[in-house]
């Protein structure tokens, strides 16, 4: 085949500048060949060089006693836990490829972000997804759409993941009409290893073998590193040959074969071959080790005929991996990948010359100094402007929002609203239980898993995590709807009796050229900064992803943070549901946030839901303020005095209290519902009902505890500086909430029937 | 007691078998890999869940060709215990060790939850520890454990008293909908004739630990256990205060 030649057009259509093009050039010394010039492109996209990102990602506090590989050393970063023992986490898009092909889109995502973490020589016990759609209400073109969007998706990331025997312990589910054909996968994942079992992605000692092992190499997924750095058009559909085909079972026979082979210590170096394949696999590995790289293209399994240098280089087939193996030790590799019947090929070796050299058949087609190549691409320092709907959106007035009038009628609709409804109908669909660690499962603040740990420490340890945004927070104020996301998180990670540990993010944005979307990003980091900063949780790694545009516009944007959380003691694991007759409940945090100017119904789910409404601010968070309070209940539940703890979020309070009453479900058909009776009628005086009972007012968390620690409780929330009431008690059937002169009863049947079944019925009709 | 458990490329629920039987049960276990063809001497072989060989094709369709399986045959016809769980169920219905086949689940989606699953019967070596209709809360997590056989079968698995678990309801009724996957008289699991080796979709090692909210499933590893150590049965008083 004749190659290309290079012309301005083909290089503008990799994506390049022409200003790119020249840099290019100074690090080749001449022009580069079509190959390399699709080789630069993949690995100067935003996707692999977060060129576009890096000066807001070194922003983020990294450091910690606890941090054992920082973010953006390896593939994933490493956390210490204690006792000779580490996890393994970071969470990672797949955005563009759910667009346009939700199921293998989402399966590949999944299939990805494990590959990141067996890597690092940690075998992966947990999954959760963060995800985003279009609104599923009613019938119409638009609803059908994105319902299947959404059910491709959560199909896709069942089918990865029930095959590879990792449990989807939990996540979360948003709709709004910002991400209509533009929904949003991040998956998260999480290892567990020793700390001696760290693996690196270097290519060290010059001379040893590469293997390449998985399945062969095929035109799927061809440059998707690229197709996930532009924005998607009408035409993105054509694109789905970008989209890769996953084959999880192909994933768990490589996932094993991996940390068989790391047990030993034959294998120096592995990467996987993710996005932009055996390019990025090659050129970061030898340039992490300061080494050079020499492979050969006729060597490497191919799944048709006449596969170009090029394609090979930018192929995306899932599933495979790069080994470098210590020189002398190849059968034993070859030994253990072969009990796998796992495909495997030597393609190449390890060389002193910082050079990625690719041959196809003995002819050089390539060569590109690895480190200039991984490490070099331009960094922009994008302009940022304040964006001008701000204008529009703070110009709102909360008294244009009509009082309330039927609260009675509000609280059954908001929780049939699918953001805050009863994600089961996701969930069931998940094994959330394989590999037996589950023990809070899908459906309370943060999943709780145990380690299993051999030999058994003198103390089991367990983990908490959560991931967390609000997209309407971020779209309204980016730096308080990305500080609230970390706060949220550390409140879940509380609520269910962990100590917040360490975070991963996952940045979903528009458009960074755009000036008003690149001030939505560093805002948003900021946010996540002073966030990180109070919680004392480092980022430890993640992923950027922009150009998230339909022609309709830039999604909300959209800052989803992983958290993980440690639970010191069994008995320090808290749920979210009332547990007994007669408990007392309390109100840790201020009912209603007077330094709020909307209340906390600016970007709120009532707003939205009942009245269509995104604007204003988002409640407001005062960090200081926020960690008293966790530290507070913590305290207490470490003092083994909570029964149940649920942060209040979307839906505000009221919904917060109608979720302790109908969320325990111990089976099939079978939930546990309990009844409370709770008197606001001390905070009613004066405020907006509305505000009362569905302002999402942060720093709040709802307690139940015994009545005879009820007064203690209380005490000892307030001489830690944290406002607290008894507002009522567990009990009967229904659920009163009294606010002065008005009253309202729900019976808990009805709630739950709405909350539970929303998202099956619109998924069925 | 000495317990064997069958890894085939794509089985998940190995590592938690092991970890059941090793570590809750402190039995003997090891893995047999699904090369083997000499198996040793095992008291009891645990046909694990996942996606043996992918399934990509149909749960189980492959898995039955491997070499392990005629071991687990020959060892089945001495009269040894074999008990699938899960995959497992479906691979010894494909391997013709187990009657009748797992389909799609009716809502043609996996499902993954608790549920409650009532024993029909303690005259197996798998139910023989249990209580009259004793109900476990117990995991499912498939998306083909809608069994089905023809009404012959059915009748004569009744005939047998074969039918060892039935989905039920809380308070323990069959009802239609107590079962997560639409199978035939809300079947949740089988034996043969012989009644030796037993297949079922719940999982008994995510319910064999307080901590997973969950010990239900304990009775069903004490049955073996039982069975194995020759205790013909048990005083309900005793087993009241047990599990």
């Amino acid at each position: 085949m004749i190659e290309p030649n290079i012309t301005p057009e083909l290089i503008a259509d990799h994506g390049i500048t022409p200003e790119e093009f020249e840099r290019i050039k100074g690090i080749l010394g001449r022009e580069p060949n079509f190959t390399e010039l699709g080789i630069f492109s993949v690995m100067w996209s935003e996707h692999c060089s977060y060129k576009n990102s890096k000066p807001v990602l070194r922003t983020f506090p990294t450091k910690g006693p606890q941090i054992l590989v920082g973010a953006g050393e390896e593939n994933a970063g490493v956390t210490d836990i204690g006792d000779g023992w580490a996890i393994s986490f970071k969470i990672e898009s797949h955005n563009h490829p759910s667009a346009v092909e939700p199921f293998q889109g989402a399966a590949t995502g999944v299939g990805g972000i494990l590959r990141d973490i067996f890597t690092m020589g940690a075998r992966p016990i947990l999954c959760m997804n963060s995800l985003r759609f279009g609104p599923i209400d009613g019938n119409d073109e638009a609803a059908r759409r994105n319902k299947r969007l959404f059910a491709g998706v959560v199909g896709g990331i069942a089918h990865y993941g029930n095959c590879v025997g990792v449990p989807t312990v939990g996540g979360e589910v948003y709709f709004d009409e910002s991400y209509e054909g533009n929904p949003l996968l991040n998956a998260m994942c999480l290892g567990l290893l020793r700390h001696e079992q760290i693996a690196r992605g270097a290519a060290k000692g010059v001379g040893n073998p590469v293997f390449y092992v998985g399945p062969a190499t095929g035109r799927d997924g061809l440059a998707g590193a690229a197709f996930a750095s532009r924005e998607l058009t009408e035409e993105s559909h054509e694109d789905r040959p970008a989209v890769q085909v996953g084959d999880p079972f192909m994933e768990k026979l490589v996932l094993e074969a991996v940390l068989e082979l790391l047990q030993t210590d034959a294998v120096v170096g592995i990467q996987d071959m993710g996005a932009a394949g055996l390019t990025c696999s090659t050129c970061e590995t030898a340039s992490r080790a300061g080494t050079g790289i020499e492979i050969d293209l006729a060597k490497v399994p191919q799944r048709e005929p006449g596969m170009t240098p090029y394609e090979i280089m930018l192929s995306e087939s899932q599933e495979r991996m790069l080994v470098i193996v210590q020189k002398g030790r190849e059968a034993e590799v070859q030994r253990i990948l072969d009990k796998w019947d796992l495909p495997w090929a030597e393609i190449g070796f390890v060389t002193d010359t910082g050079l990625m050299r690719v041959k196809n058949h003995g002819q050089v087609v390539a060569e590109i100094p690895a480190a200039k190549l991984a490490n070099d691409a331009p960094v922009y320092y994008r302009e940022s402007k304040e964006p001008s709907y701000f204008a529009k959106t703070r110009a709102w007035k909360l008294s244009d929002l009509p009082s309330l009038t039927d609260p009675q009628k509000v609280l059954p609709e908001l929780l049939a609203s699918p953001t805050v409804a009863s994600k089961n109908w996701v969930y069931r669909q998940y094994d959330h239980m394989v590999q037996t660690r589950t023990v809070v499962c899908p459906g309370s603040d943060a999943a709780v898993v145990r380690l299993k740990l051999a030999p058994p420490p003198a103390k089991d340890r367990y983990l908490a995590i959560t991931t967390d945004c609000n997209g309407a927070y971020c779209y309204l104020d980016p730096y308080t709807g990305g500080a609230i996301a970390v706060a949220e998180a550390a409140r879940n990670i509380v609520c269910s009796g962990g100590r917040p540990l360490a975070v991963t993010d996952n940045l979903n944005f528009g458009n960074p050229m755009k000036p008003e979307i690149f001030f939505q990003v560093r805002e948003a980091a900021r946010g996540i900064t002073a966030g990180c900063n109070t919680f004392g949780t480092p980022v430890t790694g993640g992923n950027v992803s922009f150009y998230n545009e339909s022609p309709a516009g830039a999604i909300d944007p959209t800052p989803v943070i992983g958290m993980v959380g440690l639970i010191d003691d069994i008995a320090h694991i808290t749920t979210q549901w009332f547990k007994n007759h007669g408990d007392a409940i309390i109100l840790a945090g201020n009912a209603v946030d007077a330094a709020d100017p909307y209340l906390g119904l600016g970007g709120s789910e009532y707003a939205k839901r009942l009245h269509h409404i995104k604007a204003g601010l988002p409640p407001h968070l005062d960090l200081a303020t926020e960690k008293k309070l966790q530290d507070a209940v913590l305290a207490l539940i470490r003092d083994g005095k909570i029964k149940s703890a649920h942060d209040c979020s979307e839906g505000g309070l009221a919904v917060a209290l109608a979720e302790c009453c109908i969320s325990r479900h111990p089976a099939r058909n079978t939930p546990a519902l309990i009844g409370a009776r709770v008197d606001l009628s001390a905070f009613a005086n004066g405020t907006r009902l509305d505000a009362l009972l569905f302002g999402e007012a942060q720093s709040r968390i709802v307690l139940s505890v015994a009545q005879e620690s009820a007064d203690a409780v209380v005490a000892q929330l307030q001489a830690a500086g944290v406002p607290a009431a008894v507002i009522g008690a567990v009990g009967g059937d229904a659920l009163e909430i009294r606010t002065g002169a008005s009253a309202c009863k729900w019976s808990v049947n009805e709630l739950y029937d709405a909350w539970w079944y929303s998202i099956t019925r619109k998924m069925e009709s | 007691m000495k317990f064997g458990i069958i890894q085939f490329p794509g089985s998940n629920c190995d590592l938690d078998k092991l970890w059941v039987l090793q570590d809750v049960f402190k039995q003997e276990a090891r893995y047999l890999w699904h090369k083997d063809t000499d198996i040793g001497d095992l008291d009891c072989i645990v046909v694990p869940g996942g996606f043996s060989y992918g399934d990509y094709l149909r749960t189980g369709a492959i898995a039955r060709f491997s070499p392990v399986m005629k071991a687990v045959a020959d060892h089945a016809a001495k009269g040894k215990l074999v008990i699938g769980i899960c995959n497992g169920f479906q691979i010894l219905c494909e391997a013709g060790l187990l009657p009748g086949a797992l389909l799609r689940n009716r809502s043609l989606q996996f499902r993954c939850e608790h549920v409650y699953v009532r024993i029909e019967t303690q005259k197996s070596p798998f139910t023989c520890a249990a209580r009259t209709h004793e109900i476990m809360r117990i995991p499912v997590a498939h998306g083909e454990g809608c069994y089905f056989a023809d009404p012959s079968t059915i009748a004569e698995l009744k005939k047998n008293d074969q039918i060892l678990f039935r989905y039920v309801d809380a308070s323990g009724k069959v009802v239609d909908t107590a079962s997560p996957n639409g199978s035939i008289e809300n079947i949740a699991g089988v034996c043969n004739k012989a009644r030796n080796v037993c297949g079922m979709m719940p999982h008994p090692e995510r319910a064999s630990e307080e901590v997973l909210g969950s010990a239900d499933g304990r009775v069903v590893w004490e049955s073996i256990l039982n069975h194995l150590r020759g205790v013909e049965s048990v005083p309900e008083s005793v087993l009241a205060g047990g599990h």
